[in-house]
């Protein structure tokens, strides 16, 4: 049977009456470079799917998910910071360091620390220098925190051999040695702050599934309007021996277009704010306050500047699934 | 290649059925050619869109192109229209395309290669006297000039069967010839023809075997 069919359509063309009479008997060779537009387009999409609404919307999406990200990136980012920071433990306050001691010689910095270093389960004990302590106060009073003539406590690095040590004991003979002395045990704050973190990196989360399901309803949206914009053009290609996949294709090659350009114009736009933020939260995260543009690009962690390009791949992915699915699905109407 | 066997067609609207063709049954050979009378609203069109299978037959067995299309998979169905070509009443052409891409179209969905879609919708467009129009959007084109475009892009892709639903319905005299003469010539290579028309004169001159219909039912076939 396809052997006659191609036969016949061998002699068909040769063979087409009027053909002689019409003066355009012979096919021509070589046909008009325009007669092909650039890029066909036999449904209309161009227009049954703007180039403007749905990259704004996808756009808009891609500036709150880089946000996500950036939360993401800067909850796990503090909570390494703090868990490093977890080293000593132990922090003790003395008020008032060269003060007499409540009983016997010294000063009441000497006498904590000599009770410290004589007590069984205490690795060291070692009081920061004037720099240490700078660098600790820099976030909260600015460089020149050294100079400001505040009545400064010592702050006494505790590191423990045993960590079951009773930092409640130790707090009453310290109390007893130096009164007004602070003890601050670390590992509750770290625990707290670990959860905190852990809590802001959910949020961010959240956050970008929620974008992301904005981000497949708007998709869905258009392409249900571009269907119904251009239902007359669908059933005549349809008509023609369209499939299902060929009609899916053509509004998915569309919507992940339009996605796509929309995340990057939103991921772009997001750079700048992500600076500016990176910049407000540099002295926290161990940087100098003044930090120049250069420096700043170092700010931003690294799994942020690597996932920003992904938001329009993300948005591609989303245009195409979506589109290919919403538009199967409408199909499945004609028959 | 076309066969009939108590086929209905109903259209059901909010509780209501609309019973459109009712016991239909007829066979067309291979290379049969038909023409379809009937008054307006008899359902000569609705039979034509069964048979392009646009709408399936809520009764009876419908067989096209060796299948059986109340049984056949709905993805089988896009292969088979290909092989149909349709020149609706009201042409159905792209808006958004020019003559040559809407003549195109059939050839591209079907994987042609590009120069032989080229030369091939060209080639038909001038022999129904358009190629000077290979460049126009339907709106630019008279309703003569959208039939012929029509015409052409339903037997580009050369159908093995051809269905036409009052093609004549926009065209002089000359022009109906012309088309009859198409249509002769593709019957005579092996297309099997389907035409419903309302062109007496014309059906006069080109005697053939009818099938008439009258309120959904088939009253004559001879
Ligand atoms: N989609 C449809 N839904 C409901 N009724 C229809 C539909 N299409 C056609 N009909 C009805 O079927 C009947 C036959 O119509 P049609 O096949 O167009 O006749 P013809 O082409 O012979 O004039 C008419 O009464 C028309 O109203
Ligand atoms: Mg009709």
């Amino acid at each position: 049977m396809t052997k006659a069919v191609a036969a016949r359509s061998a002699r068909i063309g040769a063979a087409r009456p009027g053909t002689a009479r019409t003066g355009a008997g012979r096919p021509p060779r070589r046909a008009p470079a325009l007669l092909r537009p650039a890029r066909f387009d036999d449904l209309g999409l161009r227009r049954a799917l703007s180039d403007r609404l749905l990259p704004s919307l996808v756009a808009a999406m891609a500036f709150l998910a880089a946000l996500a990200l950036a939360g993401t990136a800067g909850a796990s980012a503090l909570g390494r910071q703090w868990q490093e920071g977890a080293g000593s433990v132990l922090t003790v306050q003395v008020t008032e360091p060269a003060g007499a001691a409540a009983d016997g010689g010294g000063t009441r910095l000497d006498r904590v620390l000599a009770l410290l270093r004589g007590t069984p389960g205490i690795a060291s004990a070692r009081a920061l220098d004037a720099g240490e302590l700078e660098a600790l106060l820099r976030p909260w009073l600015g460089t020149g925190a050294g100079r400001i003539a505040l009545p400064l406590p010592a702050v006494v690095d505790v590191r423990l051999s045993d960590p079951a040590l009773d930092a409640g004991r130790l707090a009453v003979r310290v109390e007893a040695a130096a009164p007004g002395t602070l003890l601050e045990s670390h590992d509750r704050w770290m625990r707290r702050l670990a959860v905190l973190a852990r809590s802001l990196q959910a949020c961010a989360g959240l956050a970008l599934a929620v974008v992301a399901f904005v981000a497949v309803a708007v998709v869905a949206v258009a392409v249900r309007a571009g269907l119904a914009t251009r239902r007359g053009a669908i059933e005549i290609v349809h008509g023609l021996g369209a499939t299902d996949g060929y009609i899916a294709g053509r509004f998915a090659r569309r919507a992940t277009l339009l996605a796509a350009t929309g995340a990057g114009i939103g991921a772009v736009a997001a750079v700048p704010v992500l600076l500016g933020l990176a910049g407000l939260a540099a002295p926290f995260t161990g940087q100098a306050e003044d930090v120049g543009a250069a420096e700043l690009v170092h700010a931003l962690p690294l799994a942020l500047w690597l996932s920003l390009p992904s938001l329009p791949a993300a948005a591609a992915a989303i245009g195409w699934i979506t589109a290919q699915g919403t538009v199967r699905r409408w199909l499945r109407r004609l028959p | 290649m076309v066969r009939l066997d108590g086929v209905g067609l109903e259209f059901g609207q909010a509780g209501t059925t609309n019973r459109v063709l009712q016991a239909v049954s007829f066979s067309v050979a291979e290379g049969g050619f038909r023409w379809l009378l009937g008054p307006s609203g008899a359902g000569k069109t609705s039979l034509l869109r069964l048979l392009h299978l646009a709408v399936r037959p809520t009764e009876g067995r419908l067989t096209l192109l060796d299948q059986d299309i109340g049984a056949a998979a709905r993805s089988r169905l896009p292969v088979l229209r290909r092989r149909i070509g349709m020149v609706f009443q009201d042409f159905r052409l792209l808006p958004h395309l020019s003559a040559f891409d809407n003549v195109a179209l059939p050839l591209r969905l079907a994987g042609r290669p590009e120069g032989q879609v080229r030369v091939d919708a060209v080639e038909l467009l001038s022999w129904v006297g358009l190629s000077r129009k290979l460049q126009s959007r339907p709106a630019e084109l008279s309703g003569g000039e959208q039939q012929r475009v029509a015409i052409a892009r339903a037997v580009v892709a050369r159908p093995l069967l051809l269905l036409a639903d009052e093609p004549t319905g926009n065209l002089d005299d000359l022009q109906a010839e012309r088309l009859m003469q198409l249509l002769h010539e593709m019957n005579r290579l092996g297309t099997t023809v389907v035409v419903a028309t309302h062109n007496a004169a014309l059906v006069s001159r080109h005697p053939a075997h009818t099938l008439r219909l009258l309120d959904g039912r088939l009253v004559r076939d001879d």
